[in-house]
């Protein structure tokens, strides 16, 4: 299934440096984002977008993950080429990872 | 206990009206707060002020003030914002006669003036965070030089019994905690309280976004009533709990995911959420629902602030030029992608001087590049999009020019073109020892 169906996310920018949230709508996915939504697959996920590094931040209170990627909006948002300067869009990008549940969770 | 209703506003300069006039007709609220400063907009301000000395503040300042300023003196609700952007006192003068042209000539109004540390940056030529360079450096490319000033020359305008208090550039939380230290007479070194505050500030510094904007997603994520969006209201006890609400039968909602989804917006290490008066610490906060539209958010904490504060610098980085072009129909990606091919070697064959250039497709792979749309369905219709970063206004010109030319020497059916060539102001930080800004209260009218 895709990520879309047990989390939500936001992205958020400062600078050259964008943000993403992943919140699992059921606390109970929490584990599923925590194994498989990796600073690794994202920064994977993301070819091409993000030229710095990616780092996770972990918030079990709220079931949520943060991701802080550096080199993503385009030197800045101020100065970005891009359409999207803020990078406002990526969190959908991100909401369409492939995540490997067992076939009894549904979306909520 | 004691607990204040602060009701936000704003989330951005352009942001609608109605919703504020509704927070201070229906809200309950003390205290109201429209936070309006984009990164860059006080370096394009103060060009702006440098044109006319009177200028510079918030150009919706006016429509805003004139909408809520009757509600609010009526209620005794008070005002905080950052609508002074580079120029608080042309704000407050400004302020202060709308004030006499309502008949609310005794309404008191204070500009937070002391942001403006272009000439201390200058003096101790500072080193720019985001690239390899200074102060100096930067040379008559320089603009602007604002610190994100904290809550305490905010919290002392209203302890001075300002009803309004105008600032430039502050941190966004900030206006927020202005309110809750003037309030409960918070100490400047209860780390615990700033940061829990900071969490309360941040949380609604962004108006609609807490309240349903920027969170909707049919079938997944619906909110009823966008068009007519409610603003958030925070209401905060003196021991730091907060209840972020807003006004019945508004639209939108707030739920426990729009208070997660903003508690994490423009956050990197959630605990050490840098601000001017604390490093706030979000690690450890709770969210909970416990009506309807009703959120408690507990749990944030805080630790001693750092010795400098952070300052934008504003400056002038380059031109950028761009033109688009649509294609529809059958063969309408051909078209398009053979377009952008045309108008790369053109720019080529005619020299135009870039130092970075971009190529997009919109409907295809504008907003995420090819790598991650590659394996996206063949759209109806596509819009070429060429754009790129130039040293002079003149050769930015030459890349509009050169996607418009597609219309008679291009593919088939080309349609809708349109150019631009702008210069770039953009915005860099550097860090000030936090004693060299030196922030002041100025009344006006009253």
């Amino acid at each position: 299934m895709k990520l879309r169906e047990i989390a939500h996310s936001r992205t958020g920018d400062k600078g050259n440096t964008s943000n993403i949230s992943v919140i699992a709508y059921d606390a109970r996915h929490y584990p599923l984002l925590v194994a498989q939504v990796t600073s690794d697959r994202v920064k994977a996920h993301f070819a091409g977008v993000v030229e710095g590094d990616v780092t996770r931040y972990e918030l079990p209170k709220i079931a949520a993950l943060n991701f802080v990627m550096t080199g993503t909006l385009g030197g800045g948002v101020t100065r970005s080429l891009a359409l999207d300067a803020h990078g406002k869009s990526l969190s959908s990008a991100l909401l369409d990872l492939e995540i490997d549940d067992d076939p009894g969770h549904n979306r909520p | 206990m004691r607990t204040i209703r602060i009701g936000s506003g704003a989330g951005y300069s352009g942001d609608r009206i109605e919703p504020a006039v509704e927070l201070a007709e229906k809200g309950g609220i003390d205290y109201l707060v429209f936070e309006c400063l984009g990164e860059r907009t006080v370096a394009l301000a103060q060009q702006a002020r440098m044109k006319n000395p009177e200028s510079g503040y918030d150009p919706l300042l006016e429509e805003r003030m004139r909408a809520v300023l009757p509600l609010c003196a009526s209620k005794g609700i008070k005002i905080v914002t950052n609508m002074g952007a580079a120029n608080p006192e042309a704000a407050a003068r400004k302020t202060a006669e709308i004030a006499k042209s309502l008949g609310l000539s005794s309404l008191r109004i204070a500009a937070v003036v002391g942001d403006d540390v272009l000439d201390a940056c200058k003096a101790g030529d500072l080193s720019i965070m985001e690239f390899d360079s200074s102060i100096k450096q930067l040379g008559n490319r320089l603009l602007s030089a604002n610190a994100y000033l904290g809550a305490e020359p905010m919290a002392d305008a209203l302890k001075a019994g300002a009803d309004v208090v105008i600032t430039g550039r502050a941190s966004d939380p900030a206006l927020f905690l202005a309110p809750m230290i003037h309030a409960f007479g918070w100490r400047m070194d209860d780390w615990n309280l700033l940061g829990q505050g900071t969490v309360a500030g941040h949380l609604l510094e962004c108006a609609g976004q807490i309240t349903g904007g920027y969170f909707a997603d049919p079938g997944y994520k619906d909110i009823a009533g966008l068009a007519r969006l409610g603003f958030p209201i925070g209401e905060v006890g003196e021991d730091g709990s907060l209840v972020v609400t807003k006004v019945a039968g508004s639209g939108g909602a707030v739920t426990a995911q729009t208070c997660k989804e903003q508690l994490l917006y423009e956050v990197h290490d959630p605990a050490r959420y840098l601000q001017p008066d604390v490093v706030a610490d979000f690690s450890d906060v709770t969210v909970e629902e416990i009506g309807p539209d009703r959120v408690r958010v507990s749990g944030g904490r805080g630790t001693q602030r750092t010795d400098t504060l952070k300052v934008s610098v504003g400056y002038v980085d380059s031109y950028i030029g761009e033109g688009q072009i649509s294609y529809a129909g059958p063969g309408a990606l051909t078209r398009g992608r053979l377009a952008l091919e045309i108008v790369r070697e053109r720019l080529k064959l005619t020299g135009v001087a870039t130092s970075e250039l971009r190529f997009d497709l919109i409907g295809v792979d504008a907003l995420h590049g090819p790598e991650v749309s590659a394996h996206a369905s063949e759209p109806y219709e596509v819009r070429v999009r060429v754009t790129g970063r130039t040293d002079s206004l003149r050769e930015a010109v030459r890349i509009g020019n050169e996607v418009e030319t597609l219309y008679t020497n291009g593919p088939a059916a080309g349609g809708g073109a349109w150019k631009s060539a702008r210069d770039v102001v953009a915005v860099a930080s550097v860090l000030l020892p936090r004693a060299l800004a030196k922030p002041q209260i100025r009344f006006v009218g009253g």
